[in-house]
């Protein structure tokens, strides 16, 4: 039985909800005892690590200290919590200066013995992919799969350091282990724009607009992702996107948990599939899994 | 009573600027012994030492210090003044203000005088009890050992050869010729590589005073400039080279698959008896028994039946001799950096990412494709190419601050020659600057750009990825501030260079010292570019610095002559600065004989007083090297140091710690 400490971010509860539903589904079903951090606070992505050092390691230090005291790894199903989590502990563990000063505003110090891992590297290696495949019972055969990481999943390399940084391979392996194929592509690790969606909407489209027609050149039916807002772009954006260059996409997002639940047997509605813009459920069912 | 002058040199502001030079010189005359202190602008110049010869007759002074820079720069220089003006060399010492001082504390004069102050009164203390020495001699073999049978190595053995001495070449390779044996045309005449390289290779194994050793290794070095004692090692080659015919039926027949073939960057198989290529010199083959089906599974033996004169023998042994040599000249070379670092441009995933060697090797007529450039996933001509530039160099997130001086022509040259090969392709060089400093070097780039319509690209690239059987290679372009992506058939690589893999142990084994990647260092890196900090030990070529072909042969030349200059002398000058055993003090516990790093101590029985035999250590002056192990760790105080006595150091302690 693995138990993990929960962090879902705020995003978990608002734009992906969906993803924090079908999480905790696929991880009961498994086996896996998710707790939610008792009163979480903000990770300190964007706006805090961009302007303050110290904000952007004490707002995370909160909860790395509820780690390290209780003794439970953590885990974040967003790729933009699990980056601020994981360099805010490789800082304060390689930092002695900023882990004292931390230490200060948070008013408890942190000593580096927490362990944050991303919900997508959980299913893959701490639950382990034959294990996976022992409980999948509705293969996702014929199903073609481009893994899309983003850019904070495997970066930077002394923090993340588990797998190619430039092709990694785990999310593949997850979804191969599910029944499905996935898709050679050249965009795994590229950026979608992020946060830029409201300032600079402009850069996103174009950024986001890459990463789908490559997918879909490769031969894609999907996207499978593990973060929120690669998939609020991915998503969200299509439409303009398609509208702006007349041509059709049509590329369902489906994260990585949802895609596990499709596996296990769970359908649209357990997944939550209706808050997504572009509806998987016509190719899904087109391949025969919903 | 010693009778000490003190001269402190102001070495312009160098010391000056900093330090009080009239203090400590002032400060000097209160010290006792010290008759004659003075100051002046430039010690070492001529009338600085003049005034030194002066000083030392007018006040009969019986020994000198001079506070100055370090005893690196000038001690010969000050050693020289004192034998001029008649007291013995070692009655003269130098204290370091400068590099010990000035230059390090120069946001702190006061402090900076007295520490100036202090280190000149250890000199004085040490001075005070200088003992004259008398020179030694040690014989010069003259005989020569170059490490490396690159272009470096062979040039500078034809160089010592030529004048008339012996050189053994050791090469660890089958073959010499090192890399410039790889490679196509050279910039940046575009002349053949091959053709001004083979009949080198030819002459050194030709030559009455050159001997070749291939497939060998340094393996132990004791010894010192002059005298050095060297093991080599060498690799079975399970050929006997004396019935060797070089026939080439055993490489032919052999059914071996298992090896890539090095020279070739292994774009191509090899066999398992193989040569490495058609011009080896030595012409023999060697059998690689990590790949030879006989070595492997105890079956095959294929060659040893189709060998006219049974030269296979499958039981050689590696065979280890000591030998002799006066110099030692390290010519180890270059390898490329490990395109694998760089992980966005996908090199061994992507087929068609290739290193600049491999390209060397796809493009020469005598290579595995017989030039012609072919994609390595489907064997098809490419027809976009695109070239990255400093993989490896300037470029500190990887550990590799440095320029290698090499790629930019090189890649140039790469273009240029598939221009001619093929005019229709389009080549693109991404760039961060073109460094071209070398005669009609920036002309060579200029051409590529202008008459072979290559196109240049200021930029990084960010990323290579596939798509169906091309590449894309998107990268910035920052003159035109925009990105660009290129749909390309083939990328090359033009990697940087760093020393060999083996060269920090090899230096090691000289005490040579290198730098943190591994290049050799020089004795000085302006007047001293061949010597390094161990007498006798020369270095030429790629493995001390990047370099090219030219200016590699050029101090492959000038290594040749520092030899030559050494083999000049039928006996050389040595330090008598090593240790001496009082025998009558000695309890002959043979700690020092264990504890010595040179095997510079024998035990003798030894008549200390009449009829009085005694087991008593000994030192062999020519083989100590002074360094005071034994010194250390004599329990009964019977050992010394000449120049550096216990007395002198407690004194200097003593005077340090007051
Ligand atoms: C792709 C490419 C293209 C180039 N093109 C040009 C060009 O066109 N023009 C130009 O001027 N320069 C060119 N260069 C540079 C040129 O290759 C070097 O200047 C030259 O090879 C340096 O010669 P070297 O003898 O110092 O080293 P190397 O050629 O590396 O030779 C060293 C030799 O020492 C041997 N060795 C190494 N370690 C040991 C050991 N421990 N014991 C015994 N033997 C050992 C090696 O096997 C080798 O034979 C190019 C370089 C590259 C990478």
């Amino acid at each position: 039985m693995v138990k993990l400490g929960y962090f879902p971010g705020c995003s978990l509860s608002s734009t992906a909800k969906e993803y924090d539903i079908s999480t905790r589904i696929v991880c009961e079903d498994l086996g896996i005892e998710l707790v939610e951090i008792p009163h979480w606070v903000c990770c300190g992505a964007t706006s805090a690590h961009i302007t303050s050092d110290i904000a952007a390691n004490a707002l995370p230090a909160k909860t790395l200290i509820w780690a390290e005291k209780n003794n439970i790894p953590i885990t974040s199903p967003c790729s933009a919590c699990f980056s601020r989590l994981a360099i805010a502990h490789h800082t304060m563990a390689t930092d002695e200066e900023m882990r004292k000063d931390v230490g200060e505003v948070v008013g408890e110090e942190y000593h580096g013995g927490a362990k944050v891992l991303h919900l997508a590297r959980v299913f893959y290696e701490t639950y382990g992919l034959e294990a996976l495949k022992a409980k999948v019972k509705k293969p996702l055969k014929g199903l073609k799969v481009a893994s899309y990481y983003g850019c904070l999943m495997t970066r930077p390399p002394e923090v993340c350091d588990f797998d190619r940084i430039e092709n990694p391979m785990f999310m593949d392996k997850t979804v191969q282990a599910l029944g499905a194929e996935t898709v050679k592509w050249g965009y795994k690790t590229e950026c979608c724009g992020a946060a830029f969606s409201l300032t600079k909407k402009e850069a996103v489209l174009k950024l986001t607009g890459d990463i789908l027609s490559d997918a879909k050149e490769c031969g894609a039916d999907v996207i499978v992702v593990a973060c929120p807002l690669c998939h609020a772009n991915l998503d969200s954006r299509q439409r303009e996107i398609e509208r702006k260059s007349g041509k059709k996409i049509g590329l369902p997002i489906i994260y990585i948990s949802q895609m596990i639940g499709l596996a296990l047997g769970y359908n649209a509605l357990d997944m939550a599939f209706k808050k997504h813009f572009v509806d998987p459920v016509k190719v899904l069912k087109e391949k025969g899994i919903l | 009573m010693a009778r000490i002058g003190v001269f402190v040199c102001h070495c312009g502001t160098n010391i000056a600027g900093v330090v009080d030079v009239k203090r400590v010189a002032e400060y000097a005359l209160t010290l006792p012994g010290v008759k004659y202190a003075i100051d002046y602008k430039y010690m070492c110049s001529d009338p600085g030492q003049n005034a030194i010869i002066e000083a030392v007759k007018e006040h009969k002074l019986d020994r000198i210090v001079v506070t100055a820079c370090s005893p690196r720069m000038h001690e010969g220089t000050f050693r020289k003044a004192a034998e001029r003006s008649g007291i013995n060399q070692y009655m003269s010492e130098m204290a370091n203000v400068r590099e010990h001082d000035s230059w390090v504390h120069s946001d702190d004069k006061e402090a900076a005088t007295l520490k100036a102050m202090k280190l000149m009164e250890m000199s004085v203390a040490k001075v005070r009890r200088s003992e004259a020495l008398s020179k030694m001699y040690a014989t010069v073999e003259k005989r020569a050992l170059v490490i490396g049978g690159g272009i470096a190595g062979i040039q500078a053995a034809l160089d010592i050869a030529e004048a008339g001495h012996k050189v053994v070449i050791v090469e660890k390779d089958p073959s010499i010729g090192g890399r410039m044996a790889q490679l196509d045309k050279t910039f940046p005449t575009l002349d053949c590589s091959a053709c001004i390289l083979t009949p080198k290779m030819v002459a050194a194994s030709q030559h009455p005073n050159i001997e070749l050793r291939v497939y060998s290794e340094v393996v132990e070095v004791n010894g010192y400039v002059g005298n050095f004692d060297i093991k080599i090692k060498k690799k079975a080659s399970s050929v006997d080279n004396k019935k060797c015919i070089s026939c080439g039926v055993c490489t032919l027949k052999c059914p071996s698959k298992r090896a890539q073939s090095e020279f070739d960057e292994k774009i191509a198989p090899r066999k398992a008896i193989y040569t490495p290529f058609p011009q080896a010199v030595p012409n023999k083959p060697v059998i690689d028994r990590e790949a030879c089906t006989f070595f492997l599974t105890g079956k095959c033996r294929i060659c040893e039946k189709v060998c006219p004169t049974q030269a296979i023998d499958f039981n050689q042994q590696d065979e280890v001799v000591t030998e002799k040599f006066g110099a030692v000249v390290l010519a180890t070379g270059f390898d490329i950096f490990d395109s694998n670092v760089y992980g966005e441009y996908g090199y061994g995933e992507y087929k068609d990412v290739v290193t600049s060697l491999q390209f060397e090797r796809l493009i020469n007529s005598s290579g595995p494709t017989e030039g012609h450039v072919v994609r390595l996933s489907d064997k098809k001509e490419p027809k976009n190419l695109v070239w990255i530039q400093c993989v490896g160099s300037r470029d500190e997130s990887k550990g590799r601050p440095y320029c290698s001086r090499v790629c930019c022509m090189y890649t140039a040259k790469q273009a240029m020659l598939m221009k001619e090969h093929y005019p229709e392709v389009n080549c693109y060089v991404f760039y961060i600057d073109i460094r071209a400093a070398g005669k009609n070097y920036e002309e060579f780039v200029q051409k590529a750009q202008n008459e072979y319509g290559v196109i240049y690209l200021r930029g990084r690239v960010s990323k290579i990825y596939e798509k169906k059987d091309k590449l894309i290679v998107r990268g910035a372009d920052t003159l035109s501030g925009s990105q660009v992506e290129i749909v390309a058939d083939m990328v090359v690589l033009a990697n940087g260079l760093e020393p060999r893999k083996d060269a920090k142990s090899l230096a090691q084994l000289f005490h040579v010292s290198y730098d943190q990647y591994g290049f050799f260092t020089e004795l000085h890196p302006k007047l001293g570019p061949v010597e390094t900090a161990i007498a006798g030990v020369f270095v030429a070529g790629a493995c001390q610095a990047c370099k090219d072909i030219p200016d590699t042969v050029a101090q492959a030349g000038a290594a040749a002559s520092k030899v030559l200059g050494l083999f000049s002398k039928e006996k050389m000058e040595v330090e008598p600065l090593i240790a001496k055993v009082d025998p009558l003090v000695c309890s002959g516990c043979e700690t020092c004989y264990n504890v010595c790093p040179y095997s510079a101590i024998e035990m003798e029985d030894r008549e200390v007083s009449r009829g009085n035999l005694k087991h008593v250590a000994k030192v062999l002056d020519s083989v100590c090297k002074g360094c005071g192990a034994c010194v250390g760790a004599c329990y009964s105080k019977a050992v010394d140091l000449k120049g550096f006595s216990e007395r002198q150091v407690y004194d200097q302690i003593e005077t340090v710690t007051q």
